[in-house]
């Protein structure tokens, strides 16, 4: 039985422009709404894979507004059994204090009645997608003197070993970490399934656990926010429907790759 | 002193790393032309400490046991930090790849201070601020590193990689790094080396033919991967494309897929989202064809055609069979 504690952030749904506060310390998320870190919503998947097939309990994290809740039932909508979420405001937040937070949590639950809850293993996104930090797992396994492996698509539990699967720059890489360990996420391995009817009706009567910072943030040292000056578009315009090929090919032959 | 946490391969010093060594000099000229130092876990290929002296390295720390031979995140890391310790560094850094982000985070986490991801410029020295891309790019951070050593990683492209005008030394020193067994805990257990398939070696490739949504579902992609043959290229796909399972995950680029940096890239039915962009935005021209006129890739291109995709480019093709007759 492997219990998994799966940490999501909760980030702006970025696709289009990105808008800042008036105060250039955060980004303003008021007209594209709130989604899950793409990363985190494979590692939900992988969360949920782990403790279904070891019969163990998928809790999922999140430390930051108390809306998190939103992405929080998404997560147990798709077969997370238990959740807390650590209130904070999400701009004084600097990885390093995630991290602890979590660490904390994960200790707390430990020590709990009848013998605690104990997470063999930890998923997180590999990078989140606002901050794009690339480093609360890290943190996050040092806090607990656990291994960490980075960047991982898929992973399965035998025998209280996790073998994992992620690109490297070399090809397919292969990892086998004895528990307990903390592993990060990238999406590509497996395809994050959709919440049932059953799934949410059954999300609605789990108690989330709240509570508050196990120690004031330190911060991330982020001075201001800026947007990157747009390019003036300089697109030129070689013609309109198939017509357009023969300009195409021509240009394809100027540029040296036609013939 | 600088260090620098090179990466390497059979061919040599990546392409990121002579980027975040030609960004260390820029750091090192504000700086009084303070050293500039590699560190480098692993083999040493052939020419590679020769390059790097050419970019201006002073001497390459090379931790070369075998416990290098396969990656682990840890012993990297702790190559890195007997490396600084041996050279006293105050600023530490690395090409803004996975590894290299990787090493950073475990570096900056043991030795208790902040590290800063996909920096693309510096500001002050004293205090020192960097700028840094967050949301792919979308929007930049300023952000302050108080504590020695600064670490933080480069964004790929940030910096021209450019030989500098007076070489350095290079000079190549064995580095001795104790490694705990946790440190070797983690170890990569064996790599799988990729399948050539229609992507071909899409990062490397000089001609890329891009399909995105527009391609209309799995069975629009006959033209654009013909037009990918013609042109001895490869194909490469949206996010949308791989999330709806239409073309495998090891095709799409982007900022969770593949960075691209081809001489001519054919996006067709790509809107050109912030994630794909960054994927591709080192692309010397790019000819993209839409439907939308309006669509980010139609402004962001060289050249663009407006129109429908399953129309142009089978037109494409035809025209370029019929002229090589
Ligand atoms: C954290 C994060 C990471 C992401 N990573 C990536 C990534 O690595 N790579 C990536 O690509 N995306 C990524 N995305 C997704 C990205 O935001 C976009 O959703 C995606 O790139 C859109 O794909 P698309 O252009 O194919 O589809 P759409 O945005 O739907 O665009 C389709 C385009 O096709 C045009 N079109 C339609 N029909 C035709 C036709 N018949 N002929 C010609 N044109 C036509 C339309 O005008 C439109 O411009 C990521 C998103 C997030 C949040
Ligand atoms: N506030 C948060 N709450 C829970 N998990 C988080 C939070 N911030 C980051 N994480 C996790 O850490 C991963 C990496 O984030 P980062 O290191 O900030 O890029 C994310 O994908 C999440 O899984």
């Amino acid at each position: 039985m492997t219990n998994v504690l799966v940490c999501i952030k909760r980030v702006p749904d970025f696709s289009g422009e990105v808008l800042l506060s008036d105060d250039s310390q955060s980004a303003d998320a008021r007209f594209v709404g709130y989604t899950l870190s793409n990363h985190d919503s494979c590692a939900v998947e992988l969360a949920v894979q782990v403790a279904t097939a070891t019969g163990g309990q998928a809790t999922v994290l999140s430390v930051g507004a108390a809306e998190s809740v939103e992405q929080i039932r998404s997560a147990l909508g798709v077969g997370c059994g238990a959740a807390v979420i650590v209130e904070a405001d999400p701009v004084t937040l600097g990885p390093a204090d995630v991290a602890r937070e979590v660490a904390a949590v994960v200790r707390d639950h430990e020590a709990g009645p009848d013998g605690g809850t104990a997470y063999d293993l930890v998923l997180l996104g590999n990078d989140a997608a606002d901050s794009g930090d690339f480093q609360v797992g890290i943190r996050l396994a040092h806090e607990l003197a656990r291994p960490v492996v980075t960047g991982m698509q898929t992973a399965t539990v035998t025998d209280g070993t996790v073998r994992l699967q992620g690109d490297g720059p070399e090809g397919r890489e292969t990892y086998e970490v004895p528990l307990p360990a903390v592993v990060t996420v990238m999406e590509g391995g497996v395809e994050p399934r959709y919440p049932t009817i059953t799934g949410r009706m059954k999300a609605k009567k789990i108690t989330v656990e709240t509570r508050p910072c196990a120690q004031a943030p330190a911060g991330s040292g982020r001075v201001r926010l800026t947007l990157p000056p747009p390019t003036p578009s300089s697109a030129e315009l070689l013609g309109e429907g198939p017509e357009a090929a023969t300009s195409v090919v021509d240009l394809l032959n100027r540029l040296g790759v036609g013939r | 002193m600088i260090l620098v946490y090179v990466e390497t391969s059979a061919e040599g010093v990546s392409e990121v790393s002579l980027e975040t060594v030609s960004f260390a000099r820029g750091l090192s000229a504000a700086g009084n032309g303070v050293p500039i130092d590699a560190v480098v876990a692993g083999p040493v290929p052939e020419g590679s400490a020769s390059e790097l002296a050419a970019y201006g390295v002073r001497t390459v720390h090379h931790a070369d046991s075998d416990d290098f031979d396969r990656f682990s995140g840890a012993a990297s890391a702790a190559a890195v930090v007997a490396a600084r310790e041996a050279a006293g560094s105050v600023v530490v850094m690395a090409g803004g790849t996975n590894r290299g982000n990787e090493v950073m985070a475990r570096v900056a986490t043991q030795l208790d201070v902040a590290m800063a991801a996909n920096v693309v410029s510096f500001g002050g020295l004293s205090p020192f601020v960097v700028t840094r891309q967050v949301v792919v790019g979308a929007a930049l951070e300023e952000v302050k590193l108080s504590r020695r050593p600064a670490v933080f990683s480069i964004a790929g492209h940030a910096v021209d990689p450019t030989p500098a005008a007076e070489p350095a030394a290079g000079t190549v020193q064995p580095l001795a790094v104790e490694l705990s067994a946790a440190d070797l805990a983690v170890r990569v257990v064996s790599v799988e080396h990729a399948a050539e398939d229609d992507s071909g070696s899409l990062k490397t490739a000089r001609i890329v033919v891009g399909a995105g949504r527009g391609a209309g579902g799995p069975d629009g992609f006959a033209g654009v991967v013909e037009l990918a043959e013609l042109l001895g290229g490869s194909l490469g796909v949206s996010r949308v494309v791989t999330s709806l399972g239409w073309r495998p995950h090891h095709e799409q680029v982007g900022q969770t897929g593949n960075r691209i940096a081809p001489e001519v890239y054919i996006p067709c039915g790509i809107s050109g989202a912030i994630q794909h962009w960054a994927g591709c935005a080192s692309s010397k021209v790019i000819i993209a064809i839409n439907t939308d006129a309006e669509a980010p890739m139609m402004t962001k291109a060289t050249y663009t055609v407006v129109g429908d995709m399953h129309e142009i480019v089978p037109a494409i093709n035809e025209e370029i069979r019929r002229r090589r007759g």
